[in-house]
């Protein structure tokens, strides 16, 4: 297992090398990184041939993107395209809240999604069964940022009514709040029912239909032909083998849930990944942009990681060599 | 992009009707397998040919019939907005701003701050969309079609090379890069962003191919065929295609649905296709501002937006069931 893991990340290496070729690649040749300083009228003519040679801008693109990735692996990514900001410190900050916001959604997604999953299972046709498939359905026709508007609004309209405010519709926190953690919880609970919409919707399809298949295997009915209770054999013996399909799903959907996030922060002006990537796209600075993309893909390639070793860790009759 | 609307595995979804009783004008049977039992009574059984049996699964799937013919009224009243739409897209009357949506002088979804028609903006906005997400779904489709049937027939160093390209393109954080992309690449041109999206959502499509093209290139037929000295690209398309077209057909719906959600998401961040081109995501961007005065503004292009995803959802759910050859001619 060890050897495995190792060898994986040996493995995303050379992947996540190519992948910056290819977003650097990309980036440079859709335009000139500078023809948005250029138009400025406040930056001078010697301030932007200091870009050019910072930044290299006058060499080839691979040598260019040589010294990118020696920017990147050394000077933690280096600056912005003026140079005046570092990129990394930036980064750090809205990685911290992202990381808040998408946990607290996956966390409810999956809670959700599972009782769901498991009970249209057991009641397959009924009415909580069609129930539960229209909501998904619903979950995904919806666009992501237009749900949270709706919310914004409903909640607004609460507020503007009852003077009551029971969740806020932007930003992470007030400035100076009596209790943070309360304060911190109705910030976020919006963005996180926002972004769980979908992910419910997924998970739940997932869960219902490993259960389906589960529920009528040979060791469930065994299970219950030893006389073990209903509950239990739903629990034990039926849930937990359902489970690990779904688990492998939700680690692999995170590129998913991701981009979501991108629309819920820039929806509810929250200070976490998405808003910062949408803010320096348009200005049009590449180089946070492709900052941002890396450490996405790091994620990406991480989770993919974390739902092979799960997958073996709750599949026992998965050997890794 | 992974996100499988539905059902990841078959199951007869909701709306599956009513078990059908027999073949017509058969005797009851209760074998298992209707022609072998109807053989050994010696009697002639008259073969349903694949299309017969998709018909059948298909027009009994209540949800997906009511799904196909809502999207056939709404597609074909967007395609056709230029002679449907009440008002023009453009057409100002500051005299009759900001209503709500009413029957008087046809303005069924109110007017904006300017007193244009909603109804026709949301009318071109939306056949911007279908355009664009027909346009994604086509070259999405072919894409991943050719690099799955490649990869999966050829086998060897090409596969190796195509599989390994889709999983970098999965590895990508896909909205973000569709973001990048469209930001970077799409000036705004509806066409620019269909590609960008094509480009982008062919992965799991390949996958999905390739794997059926690995067991269908070891069956009998593909081996009498190449016996008969048919060339490799005659037997990709005349010899396995047509064998692995269902999840084809069901990926191409739900594609459709994808590709309209996130058009919508790129155009309302402000990357995707910008005004003057009307496109619903941008609608719901500029009535963000008064949303809480004037929700017609959000509401209306938002719920034109899950309507169609619905009624796609529902329609792929029943072509899932209607290909799926496993199924029994129930409902």
């Amino acid at each position: 297992m060890l050897v495995y893991v190792v060898r994986r990340f040996l493995y995303s290496i050379p992947v996540l090398l190519l992948c910056s070729f290819i977003i650097f690649t990309f980036v440079s040749v859709s335009g000139d990184p500078l023809s948005e300083v250029k138009r400025r009228p406040n930056v001078s003519q010697v301030t932007v041939q200091q870009i050019v040679e910072r930044k290299h801008l006058d060499e080839s693109i691979p040598v260019q993107w040589a010294y990118w990735l020696k920017d990147a692996t050394t000077n933690s990514f280096g600056t912005d395209l003026l140079g005046n900001r570092p990129i990394w410190p930036d980064l750090k900050r809205v990685m911290g809240n992202t990381l808040q916001l998408v946990v607290a959604a996956e966390l409810l997604a999956f809670t959700i999604a599972l009782a769901m999953g498991v009970i249209s299972a057991k009641r397959q046709y009924s009415l909580f069964d069609y129930g539960t498939t229209t909501f998904s359905f619903f979950g995904f026709s919806m666009p992501v940022f237009w749900f949270a508007l709706i919310l914004q609004v409903i909640v607004t309209n609460i507020y503007l009514a009852t003077d009551v405010r029971i969740f806020y519709t932007a930003n992470l926190s007030s400035p100076n709040p009596e209790n943070f953690l309360l304060d911190r919880i109705q910030h976020l609970a919006l963005p996180v029912i926002a972004l769980s919409v979908l992910s419910i919707a997924t998970y739940s399809r997932y869960m219902r239909a490993s259960m389906l298949e589960v529920v009528n295997s040979d060791y469930v009915r065994t299970a219950r032909a030893k006389g073990v209770p209903e509950r239990k054999v739903t629990v034990h013996h039926a849930m937990r083998n359902a489970l690990i399909p779904v688990v492998t799903v939700a680690a692999l959907n995170f590129g998913t849930v991701l981009g979501g996030a991108v629309v819920t922060e820039t929806v509810f002006a929250l200070d976490g990944m998405g808003l910062y990537f949408i803010r320096q796209l348009g200005e049009r600075d590449a180089y946070p942009v492709m900052a941002w993309l890396m450490v996405a893909a790091v994620f990406v390639i991480l989770f993919n990681l974390l739902a092979d070793i799960l997958y073996g860790y709750l599949d026992p009759r998965i050997r890794y060599e | 992009m992974s996100k499988p609307p539905g059902d990841p595995l078959p199951d007869t979804g909701p709306g599956g009707a009513p078990a059908e009783p027999q073949l017509q004008g058969s005797p009851s049977v209760t074998d298992d397998d209707p022609n072998t039992a109807l053989y050994r009574e010696g009697l002639e059984v008259k073969a349903l040919t694949q299309w017969q049996l998709f018909r059948r699964k298909f027009f009994r799937h209540k949800a997906a019939m009511v799904a196909l013919f809502v999207l056939v009224v709404v597609f074909t009243a967007a395609l056709l907005a230029e002679t449907i739409a009440p008002y023009g897209y453009e057409e100002l009357d500051l005299a009759n701003a900001t209503l709500g949506p009413t029957l008087e002088d046809n303005h069924f979804f109110g007017t904006d701050k300017l007193g244009r028609d909603y109804f026709s903006r949301v009318l071109y906005g939306t056949r911007t969309s279908v355009r664009v997400a027909l346009v994604v779904a086509l070259l999405s489709t072919v894409i991943g079609t050719l690099i799955g049937a490649i990869a999966g027939y050829f086998g060897g160093w090409i596969e190796n090379v195509l599989m390994r390209t889709t999983d970098l393109v999965l590895t990508l954080p896909g909205l973000a890069v569709l973001i990048a992309a469209a930001a970077l690449l799409g000036n705004g041109s509806p066409y620019r962003v269909a590609v960008i999206l094509a480009l982008l959502l062919w992965t799991s499509l390949a996958r999905i191919v390739r794997g059926s093209f690995l067991s269908l290139r070891e069956k009998e037929f593909v081996e009498a065929a190449k016996a008969s000295g048919a060339s490799d690209w005659r037997i990709i398309f005349r010899h396995i295609l047509p064998n692995a077209l269902s999840p084809i057909i069901v990926n191409a719906t739900l594609v459709v649905a994808t590709a309209i959600l996130i058009e919508a998401t790129l155009s309302f961040l402000g990357f995707g296709i910008t005004p003057p081109t009307p496109a619903l995501g941008s609608l719901i961007e500029d009535g963000r501002n008064s949303m809480l005065t004037d929700w017609w503004l959000v509401t209306l292009p938002g719920l034109t937006i899950v309507l169609i995803g619905l009624c796609i959802n529902f329609l792929g759910d029943g072509l899932r069931d209607a290909l799926d050859p496993t199924q029994q001619v129930r409902g």
